[in-house]
C-alpha cells in the first residue's frame, strides 16, 4: 500500500471531477427534495380529498420501494414510454422524488409541533396570517426540522452513491474504475472514502452552525462570551450521539 | 371618565359551531373605561363570546359594534380591529422561540412598522409597568407563570389598545401567582383601561368590576352592577353558581 498513491488519487483529475459530480447530484436533489417535501407537507394539510388522496398514494410509492428501484426506473424504463433523461438527471429525480417522501413528514410534524395557540395569539395582536407563518409558525418549526433535516442531508450525500449503478461518473464509480484498472483497490477506495468523510464532515459542521443560528439562547449567550465554535461543536457532538438509526434505504 | 361613552356594542349575538349552538342572543354594552367580568359554568359560551369581540371567532348572527362602526361586516378588517383589542390568555402564549421584551416587540414592529430601538424602549417600559424589566432577556421558559402572564399583558399593551379582553389569565397559575396579575390588572382598570374579564375570582371582581354578567348555556342571564350583583340582587341561577364557587 502506498500513501503517495492515495495523495495522487486524492488530487487526480477523474477523483476531483467525481466529487464536483457527487457534490452536484447531492445539492440538487436535496433543493428538490425539500421543495418536493414542503408540497407535500402542505397538500397533507389540505381537506381536498383527491389531493390528499394523491399524496398518500406518492408517499405509499417512494416510501415503499427502494430507491435504487426508482433510480433504475426512471433510467432504463421511462425511456420505453419515451420519456428520456440523461443518467446524471435520472439520478437527480430519483433522489429528489425520494427525498421528498422523507422531507414531506419532517415538514409537517415540525409544522405541527408549533401549537395553535401561538398562532391565535398572533392573530389577536393584528398580524396577518403570513406576518404569523413568517414570524411565529416557520421559526418555531425550523428549529424542531433542522436535526432531522440536517441528518436527511449527510444521508443525501451517501445514497447518493447509488447513482454509479446507471453510469453517472461519481466518486464512487470513479474510484471502483481506477481500482479495477490499476489493480490498487485499497488507494482508490481510500481517497474515496477521505472525499466522502471530508464532505460529510463539513455537512455536519454547516449543520451544527445553523442550528446555533436559529437557536434564540445561543445569541445571548454569545452575548455572554461563550464562543461560537464551541456552541457548534457541542451541537455536532449531540448531533452524532443521538442519530441513532440513519434511514436505510 | 365621560360615564356613558360606548365603545362595545354586542347586539343579538349568535354563535353555533356546526349543529352547536353556543351563544344565542347575547346582548351586551361596554362603556370607556368600564371594567366587566363575566362569569358563568364551564362550557357556558365565556370564552367563544370574547373571541367574537375580537372576530377570533366570527358571530352566526348578530352585529358586533366598536366604537360605534359594525365590524362582523368587513372580514378583511379583522386584522385592523384586533390591534385595539388586546387579549390575554389562560396559557399565556408567549411566543417561545422569542424573549420577554421581544415578544412584547413583535406586533409594534411587524405590524405598526415601529423602529427596533422604538420597540425596544416601549418594551421597556412595559415590563417596568408590569413590574419585571429585569426579565427582559428570558425567555418564557425560564420565566414563572406569573412572570409569563404579566409579560403577556405587557404584549398586549405595546399596541396600545383600547380595550383588553382577559381569558380566565389567572386559572393556569399557582395560588402564590395570582395576586402579581391581578393587580397589574386592577391597576390597568383603575388607570381606565376598559376591560371584560373572564374570571372566577371573586375579590378582584369584588374590587375592579363596575359591573358582573353571568352566562348559562350560551345565554346572557345576569348583567348588574357589582355592588348589586353582590348584594343579593342577582337572579336565583347566578346566586347559585356564586355560592357555588364562593366555597
Ligand atoms: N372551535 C369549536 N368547535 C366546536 N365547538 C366549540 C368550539 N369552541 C368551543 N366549542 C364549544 O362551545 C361551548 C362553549 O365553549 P367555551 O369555550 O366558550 O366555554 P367557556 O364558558 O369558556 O368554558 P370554560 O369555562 O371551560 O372555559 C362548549 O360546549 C365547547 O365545546
Ligand atoms: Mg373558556
Amino acid at each position: 500500500m502506498s500513501l503517495d498513491l492515495v495523495a495522487q488519487y486524492l488530487i487526480s483529475q477523474p477523483f476531483l471531477h467525481g466529487a464536483w459530480v457527487t457534490i452536484l447530484i447531492t445539492v440538487v436533489s436535496l433543493f428538490f427534495g425539500v421543495l418536493a417535501g414542503l408540497v407535500l407537507a402542505l397538500a397533507q394539510q389540505t381537506r381536498f380529498l383527491p389531493i390528499k388522496i394523491l399524496t398518500i398514494a406518492y408517499l405509499w410509492l417512494f416510501r415503499g420501494t427502494p430507491v435504487l428501484f426508482q433510480i433504475i426506473f426512471i433510467y432504463n424504463v421511462l425511456p420505453s414510454f419515451d420519456i428520456r433523461f440523461s443518467a446524471f438527471w435520472s439520478g437527480v429525480i430519483a433522489l429528489s422524488l425520494n427525498e421528498g417522501a422523507y422531507m414531506a413528514e419532517i415538514i409537517r410534524s415540525g409544522l405541527q409541533s408549533v401549537k395553535k395557540g401561538q398562532r391565535v395569539a398572533g392573530q389577536a395582536l393584528g398580524l396577518s396570517h403570513l406576518s404569523v407563518l413568517c414570524w411565529i409558525t416557520l421559526p418555531q418549526a425550523a428549529r424542531i426540522v433542522l436535526p432531522p433535516m440536517g441528518n436527511q442531508m449527510i444521508g443525501m450525500l451517501k445514497t447518493s452513491a447509488l447513482v454509479s449503478v446507471i453510469a453517472v461518473q461519481d466518486l464512487l464509480l470513479v474510484a471502483n474504475q481506477t481500482a479495477s484498472a490499476d489493480f490498487r483497490y485499497f488507494e482508490a477506495l481510500c481517497a474515496a472514502g477521505i472525499y466522502y468523510l471530508g464532505l460529510t464532515s463539513i455537512f455536519m459542521i454547516a449543520q451544527g452552525a445553523m442550528e446555533v443560528a436559529l437557536d434564540p439562547k445561543a445569541r445571548r449567550r454569545r452575548a455572554n462570551g461563550e464562543a461560537g465554535l464551541r456552541a457548534i461543536l457541542r451541537r455536532i457532538l449531540s448531533n452524532t450521539t443521538t442519530a441513532g438509526g440513519d434511514n436505510v434505504r | 371618565m365621560s360615564a356613558d361613552e360606548k365603545i362595545l356594542e354586542l347586539v343579538n349575538v349568535s354563535k353555533t359551531f356546526d349543529r352547536l349552538q353556543v351563544l344565542t342572543d347575547c346582548n351586551l354594552r361596554v362603556n370607556k373605561g368600564q371594567t366587566i367580568v363575566l362569569i358563568g359554568p364551564s362550557g357556558s359560551g365565556k370564552s367563544t363570546l370574547l373571541r367574537c369581540i375580537n372576530l377570533l371567532e366570527p358571530p352566526t348572527s348578530g352585529g358586533v359594534l366598536f366604537e360605534g362602526r359594525e365590524i362582523t361586516d368587513d372580514p378583511r378588517g379583522a386584522d385592523r380591529l384586533r390591534r385595539n383589542i388586546g387579549m390575554v390568555f389562560q396559557n399565556f402564549e408567549l411566543f417561545q422561540h422569542l424573549s420577554a421584551i421581544e415578544n412584547i416587540m413583535l406586533a409594534p414592529m411587524k405590524v405598526l412598522g415601529m423602529s427596533r430601538k422604538d420597540a425596544h424602549d416601549v418594551g421597556l417600559e412595559l415590563l417596568r409597568k408590569v413590574h419585571i424589566p429585569e426579565r427582559a432577556d428570558h425567555f418564557p421558559d425560564e420565566l414563572s407563570g406569573g412572570q409569563q402572564q404579566r409579560v403577556a399583558i405587557a404584549r398586549a399593551l405595546a399596541m396600545r389598545p383600547k380595550i383588553m379582553l382577559y381569558d380566565e389569565p389567572t386559572s393556569a397559575l399557582d395560588p402564590e401567582m395570582i395576586r402579581e396579575v391581578l393587580d397589574v390588572m386592577s391597576d390597568l382598570s383603575q388607570e381606565g383601561m376598559t376591560s371584560v374579564c373572564v374570571t372566577h375570582e371573586m375579590g378582584f371582581a369584588r374590587r375592579a368590576a363596575d359591573r358582573i354578567i353571568f352566562m348559562e348555556e350560551g345565554r346572557i342571564l345576569e348583567n348588574a352592577p357589582t355592588e348589586a350583583f353582590f348584594g343579593g340582587d342577582a337572579n336565583a341561577r347566578a346566586q347559585k353558581f356564586l355560592s357555588q364557587i364562593l366555597h
